[in-house]
C-alpha cells in the first residue's frame, strides 16, 4: 500500500502546490511570533487561522487531487489491486503530504515558540482537522464524477462546519438560555470538529479564566485525562467514519 | 477461462448488457462486434471488474471476480481511449507498472515497447502524447505482463498503418502461445485473419456466438465483414450499421 502512496506523493510534490501551502504557513506562523510579544496571544492568533484555513485547504485540495488522479485510478483498476487500496493508498499520499505541509510549515515555528501544552494542543487539532476534513472530501469527490458538483459539495460542507454550525449554535444557546445547556453545548461541540478543536485549545489557555462558570465547567472537564480521551476518541471517529463512507462507495462504484 | 453468467446491467435507462451469459477458452480469439453502445465495453470493464454488474456472475480462471482483485495478474487490458496520469512520463509509468505487478525481468514481453519504438520516448510525459503514440503505450503496457488473457477494445483505431499491421503480428503470435484474447472492433478487415469465434451483441443483447468456420459455411461468405453484413441481412438487425461499415473501408 506505501507503494502505492509513493507515487501518490510523488505526484503531489511535482505540482508545488503543497510547498506553498507550507511556506505560507509558515510566514504567518512566524511572523505571528516575532509581531505579538505574548506567545499565548499569537498562538490565540494562529488559532483562529488554524480553524479555517485547514479545513479549507484540506478539502479543496483533496478533492482536486482526486479528479486529477482519476487516470491514475483508471490504470490502477485493471491491475491486480483491490479498490479498497486504491483508495486508502490515495487517502494515505494526500494525507501524508497535507501533515508534512501542517508540520513543516506551523509545528516548527510553533515547537520553537511555544512548547508548552497550548502550542501542542494546537498541533495536535491542526492535524486532526487535516485528516478530518481530507476524509470528508473523499467522501464528496467519490460520491460526484462531476467535477464542479464535487468542489462545489466540498465547499458548501466547509461553510457549513467553519460558519453556518457556529451560528445555529448560538441560535440554540439564545432560544434555550433559561436552562442549564452546558452538557448539551459539549455535545453540540463533538458534533462539528473544528469547534471541538476551538474549546480544545481554548481552554489550554488563560484566557478560559474569562469564560465564567461555564468555562470553569469545561477546563473541569478539558482538563481531565477523561477529557483528552473523549477529544481524542470524537476527533478519531471524524477521520474514520467519513473514510469508511468513502470506501464503501468507492467499492460499489462502476468506474 | 472466463465464465460469464446471465449478467445484467443497467444504467438509469439504458439497459447495457441484458442477460449476457458465455464461456471463452484457452486459444479462442473472440471478436466482439456489434454497433456503438451495444454493450461490448460495458462487458469487458465487467470482466475486468470496474463495472459491477446488477445481477450475475463472471468467473475467471474458476475464481468470481468480485472476490478476490488477483485474478486480474492474468489479464493484460487494452482501453478503447488510454488514459494516463499527466506528470507521469512513459518510462516512469512502464517502471510503476512493473513495480506493482511484481514481475520479474526476464518474464516481461518487450516486444512492442521496441518495435513501437517506444523505448527513445522514456522521457517523454504522457500528456504531450498524440492519440495514435498513447494507443501505443496502451498495447505495449497490455502484452508487457505476459498476461494468459488479452481483452483490447478497439486496438487497431487511431494507429497508423505500419504499426497496426505490428500490432496485428504480435496478436498472431501470441495467438498460437494458447492465449485467450478478446478484441472489439469495429474495422472488421483488421479481424479477419485473427479470429476464431464472433461474438455480435445489440442493444445488450448476445445476438449470436459462432466460430468462425461455422459463419462462413452459413453465410458462404468468406471474409468476415461480408459474412456478418449477410447475417444482419437476413436476420434485419440494423443492417444500416453493416452497410456503414463496409461503406467505410472502400
Amino acid at each position: 500500500m506505501l507503494k502505492l502512496s509513493r507515487y501518490v506523493l510523488y505526484d503531489i510534490l511535482r505540482s508545488k502546490v503543497i510547498i506553498a501551502y507550507a511556506l505560507f504557513l509558515g510566514v504567518i506562523t512566524f511572523s505571528l511570533f516575532s509581531l505579538e510579544d505574548n506567545e499565548s496571544k499569537a498562538i490565540l492568533s494562529l488559532l483562529n487561522i488554524v480553524l479555517i484555513i485547514i479545513p479549507l485547504m484540506s478539502m479543496i485540495f483533496t478533492t482536486i487531487h482526486y479528479y486529477n488522479s482519476y487516470e491514475f485510478i483508471e490504470l490502477l483498476l485493471a491491475q491486480p489491486m483491490g479498490r479498497g487500496r486504491i483508495l486508502l493508498s490515495e487517502y494515505g499520499g494526500v494525507a501524508i503530504s497535507l501533515v508534512t505541509a501542517f508540520w513543516t510549515g506551523a509545528g516548527i515555528p510553533v515547537l520553537l515558540y511555544a512548547f508548552n501544552p497550548t502550542g501542542m494542543a494546537l498541533l495536535f487539532t491542526g492535524t486532526c482537522l487535516t485528516l478530518i476534513f481530507t476524509s470528508l472530501a473523499f467522501v464528496t469527490a467519490v460520491r460526484a464524477r462531476d467535477k464542479a458538483r464535487g468542489i462545489g459539495m466540498a465547499l458548501l460542507l466547509w461553510f457549513y462546519f467553519a460558519l453556518i454550525y457556529d451560528g445555529l449554535i448560538l441560535m440554540i444557546l439564545f432560544t434555550f438560555s433559561d436552562y442549564p445547556m452546558e452538557k448539551a453545548t459539549l455535545a453540540l461541540a463533538a458534533l462539528n470538529p473544528i469547534d471541538l478543536g476551538r474549546i480544545f485549545i481554548m481552554l489550554k489557555m488563560d484566557i478560559s479564566a474569562l469564560m465564567g462558570y461555564t468555562g470553569a465547567l469545561y477546563k473541569q472537564f478539558f482538563g481531565s485525562a477523561q477529557g483528552i480521551l473523549f477529544t481524542t476518541a470524537i476527533m478519531l471517529a471524524w477521520i474514520i467514519a467519513p473514510l469508511l463512507i468513502a470506501l464503501r462507495m468507492f467499492r460499489k462504484k462502476d468506474l | 477461462m472466463i465464465r460469464i453468467e446471465k449478467i445484467h446491467k443497467r444504467f438509469r435507462r439504458l439497459q447495457a448488457l441484458d442477460d449476457i451469459s458465455c464461456f471463452f477458452g484457452k486459444g479462442q480469439v473472440v471478436a466482439l462486434i456489434g454497433p456503438n453502445g451495444s454493450g461490448k465495453t460495458t462487458l469487458i470493464k465487467c470482466i475486468l471488474g470496474m463495472v459491477k454488474p446488477d445481477s450475475g456472475q463472471i468467473f475467471v480462471n474458476q475464481l468470481p471476480v468480485e472476490k478476490d482483485p488477483a485474478y486480474r495478474a492474468s489479464i493484460g487490458y487494452m482501453p478503447q481511449i488510454g488514459r494516463y496520469p499527466d506528470n507521469m512520463r512513459i518510462g516512469h509509468l512502464f517502471r510503476m507498472m512493473k513495480n506493482i505487478r511484481q514481475v520479474p525481468d526476464n518474464e516481461l514481453d518487450t516486444d512492442l515497447l521496441v518495435k513501437f519504438n517506444l523505448v527513445s520516448l522514456f522521457e517523454k510525459p504522457l500528456r504531450t502524447l498524440s492519440g495514435g503514440t498513447r494507443q501505443k503505450v496502451s498495447a505495449a503496457l497490455a502484452f508487457y505482463f505476459n498476461p494468459d488473457i488479452l481483452i483490447l477494445d478497439e486496438p487497431t483505431a487511431g494507429l497508423d498503418p505500419l504499426s497496426s499491421e505490428i500490432l496485428k503480428e504480435k496478436i498472431m503470435e501470441e495467438k498460437k502461445k494458447e492465449k485467450l484474447i478478446l478484441i472489439t472492433s469495429h474495422i472488421l478487415s483488421d479481424l479477419d485473419d485473427l479470429t476464431t469465434d464472433v461474438i455480435y451483441m445489440q442493444d445488450g443483447k448476445l445476438v449470436f456466438y459462432k466460430d468462425i468456420n461455422t459463419l462462413q459455411q452459413e453465410t458462404g461468405e468468406e471474409k468476415l465483414g461480408k459474412a456478418i453484413a449477410h447475417v444482419m441481412k437476413t436476420e434485419k438487425r440494423e443492417a444500416l450499421w453493416i452497410d456503414e461499415v463496409l461503406a467505410d473501408k472502400k
